[in-house]
């Protein structure tokens, strides 16, 4: 009903307002979407310079099929209704042949219908949510998805870390954290590795001892911890508490400065995956570390890399169908293999990135980049 | 896999029965004094706990942790801990002391809420978990099998002698005889010639005081705070309080031990069993002996 609402008011608009500068014949036109204001604002900065930062480097090689790229940009807001009517817009009114964006998955799970049903190819940036892709063979995105960071995980502490024996411990109430368990659990006892605890624990408590101790008892060689960062500080020191001197492994949920801030010395050592690491030594990454900086005075976050990433892979995508059809750069998509920040890109049948992960590590205080693990 | 009875696991639930006996106590002795159930009381414990969290950073100027810092940040927590007991006595449940005693214990429930949304709105403190610093630096010791760090000799050590301390005034004291001839009788106790209301004051004051100790102790144990900290802690504190026989000193504390070694075991046999076996024990406490283990028989109820 809203949605459909929300095309209709979006058909209106378009048909009373005239068509601006929109000459197909000179310009190839994509749409980016990034929540500029709202509670995601410091995202929204991040992924509108990664679009801009790509589309800039298009058209200095000479754009895509012999036309320059311009790139409409329009802030979802954080908010999914927002998000269904800038995707309309970008589709009816700019006639987008392609959009890049968003950040939160409920906003793009709201757009994500709009695109399918307009067959306008769509990749979300760092929309995790198993459920974006879900709705349609144009819906992709640009990072991978949580299960994927469990195995990961998985192949470092046994292929890097030479782990035989590891303990899962994880929040029962929240399915990022249960699944990043799972599928190490999964990936590690496929290796040859042994598990031997696996802990759930209730949301929101602060005593782990008791199920630490039980996984300590059986003396893992890695503790594998799935949690956000705030439960993480205090696993790892209660767990330093009951004497574990290995190393902790966990996701992406560990990237804040207050995991050192609160835990202190009990995560020195430890490692956790993430989507990228500006410290990557790879050519790519410091190549795109260093435009960024000179052009937006500020070192890229992941998700100014994911959009960046989103922007070249669907303009790429643009380049090898050869036209601005929609569904032409659908089935281009389908056949992505670029190299990107983030890693080489190859989309699997969910239409989900097969990449790397890389690992970061935590040393005196600081995250330092470690090692990428290819999946 | 350790058995669910391993030694360490006997001392996690050892720290963690402390805490629990520490809020438990003054769940007892207001009940023992006014009957009256204090649900507000887990947070006096969580006001002690940020009472903790702020004078640390206060004397960290000018002092390094270590025990002098413990300690005058132990007295701060329980002194803070005592003020806002007393206040809540004061000002909530004094105007009712003669009233039904339903009229309490709603009132309790709506102070219990007004401290913590109080506490989530003041911008200082708000409503995203802090991690508490270490006041004291960590030491480990290791016996056979068993990891013991300082902290839990801490928290052992602390609970022990707040309780030790208590049972002297309650049992040698003429303060503590007055408090006992006002739970037995408070007409009797006033006719005797005791100021009743100071002695209720005193009661809020002491258990608050235990609570704010205990708010030091969970910091330095379960290392992050935040305003809703009170609720779980609380609650499960005033079921061991009614497993020790509510009214009775040492029922709170042997309740307490028991609540927390059993929690612990429960958790180590299964991880979720841990957050329910509390109310576990509160139903077949209520089915099969309601007063409790040293509870007196009494005929009205809550």
């Amino acid at each position: 009903m809203k949605k459909s609402y929300l095309v209709a008011l979006g058909l209106a608009v378009s048909a009373i307002l005239p068509f601006v500068g929109c000459d197909k014949n000179k310009e190839v036109v994509i749409g980016g979407v990034a929540p500029l204001t709202g509670e995601a604002a410091t995202f929204g900065v991040s992924t509108k310079n990664g679009y801009d930062l790509a589309v800039a480097e298009w058209n200095a090689k000479g754009g895509v099929l012999g036309k320059q790229v311009k790139l409409v940009f329009a802030d979802d807001k954080g908010d999914p209704a927002e998000g269904a009517t800038v995707y309309t817009k970008l589709i009816e009114q700019d006639k987008a042949c392609a959009i890049v964006g968003t950040v939160m998955s409920k906003v793009s799970l709201a757009g994500a219908p709009i695109c399918q049903a307009a067959k306008i190819p769509m990749i979300a940036t760092a929309s995790t949510n198993p459920k974006v892709t879900g709705v349609g063979n144009f819906v992709f995105r640009a990072c991978f998805i949580d299960p994927f960071q469990g195995t990961v995980g998985a192949k470092f502490a046994f292929d890097d870390l030479k782990a035989k024996k590891a303990a899962c411990l994880f929040d029962v109430g929240n399915d990022y954290t249960k699944g990043l368990s799972e599928f190490f659990k999964t990936k590690f006892t496929a290796l040859g590795g042994e598990i031997v605890g696996f802990e759930g624990h209730a949301t929101g408590t602060s005593d782990f001892k008791a199920q630490l101790t039980k996984v300590l008892a059986a003396k893992p060689d890695v503790l594998y911890v799935s949690d956000y960062y705030s439960d993480v500080a205090i696993i790892a020191k209660q767990a330093r508490e009951l004497g574990f001197k290995g190393p902790l492994v966990g996701g992406d949920g560990w990237d804040s400065p207050k995991l050192v801030e609160i835990a202190g010395p009990a995560v020195e050592g430890c490692f956790f995956t993430n989507h990228y690491a500006k410290e990557d030594k790879a050519p790519i990454v410091q190549d795109f570390v260093k435009k960024y900086t000179a052009k937006y005075n500020a070192a890229p976050d992941a998700l100014a890399a994911l959009a960046y990433d989103a922007t070249n892979i669907m303009l790429d995508a643009i380049n090898r169908a050869g036209s601005t059809d929609g569904t032409a750069i659908q089935g281009a998509l389908v056949k992505t293999d670029l190299k990107v920040v983030t890693g080489q890109v190859k989309f699997d049948g969910d239409r989900n990135p097969v990449k790397s992960a890389v690992i970061i590590e935590l040393k005196g205080g600081q995250q330092v980049y470690k090692t990428t693990v290819a999946p | 896999m350790g058995s669910i009875f391993s030694p360490q696991q006997i001392v996690n639930g050892l720290q963690l029965g402390a805490i629990y006996a520490l809020i438990a106590l003054g769940y007892t002795m207001v009940y023992g004094i006014v009957r009256l159930i204090n649900f507000a009381h887990g947070d006096f414990f969580m006001v002690g706990a940020y009472a903790a969290f702020g004078s640390f950073f206060m004397f960290n100027f000018f002092l390094p942790p270590g025990n002098a810092l413990a300690f005058l940040v132990l007295i701060l927590a329980m002194a803070a801990g005592a003020a806002i007991a007393v206040i809540t006595d004061h000002f909530a449940y004094k105007p009712l002391r003669y009233k039904p005693k339903l009229s309490s214990l709603v009132t309790a429930i709506g102070v219990s809420m007004f401290l913590e949304y109080v506490f989530s709105a003041i911008p200082v403190i708000g409503p995203s978990p802090r991690g508490f610093p270490e006041v004291l630096p960590k030491k480990m010791f290791h016996f056979a099998s068993v990891e013991i760090s300082n902290y839990v000799i801490v928290d052992l050590a602390v609970a022990g002698a707040l309780m030790i301390g208590l049972t002297f005034l309650i049992q040698r004291t003429a303060l503590g005889r007055a408090m006992r001839a006002v739970s037995q009788d408070k007409d009797a106790a006033k006719l005797m010639g005791i100021n009743v209301d100071r002695i209720i004051s005193l009661t809020f004051l002491i258990g608050g005081a235990f609570a704010g100790a205990a708010g030091l102790l969970a910091g330095l144990t379960y290392p992050r705070i935040q305003p809703y900290m009170g609720i779980l802690p609380g609650l499960k504190a005033f079921i061991a309080a009614v497993l020790g026989g509510i009214g009775s000193i040492p029922g709170a504390v042997l309740g307490a031990f028991i609540m927390g070694i059993a929690e612990t075991c429960a958790t180590a046999y299964n991880s979720l069993l841990g957050e329910g076996i509390a109310f576990v024990i509160l139903i077949v406490v209520l089915l099969i002996r309601p007063s409790g283990i040293f509870g007196e028989k009494t005929a009205d109820k809550i």
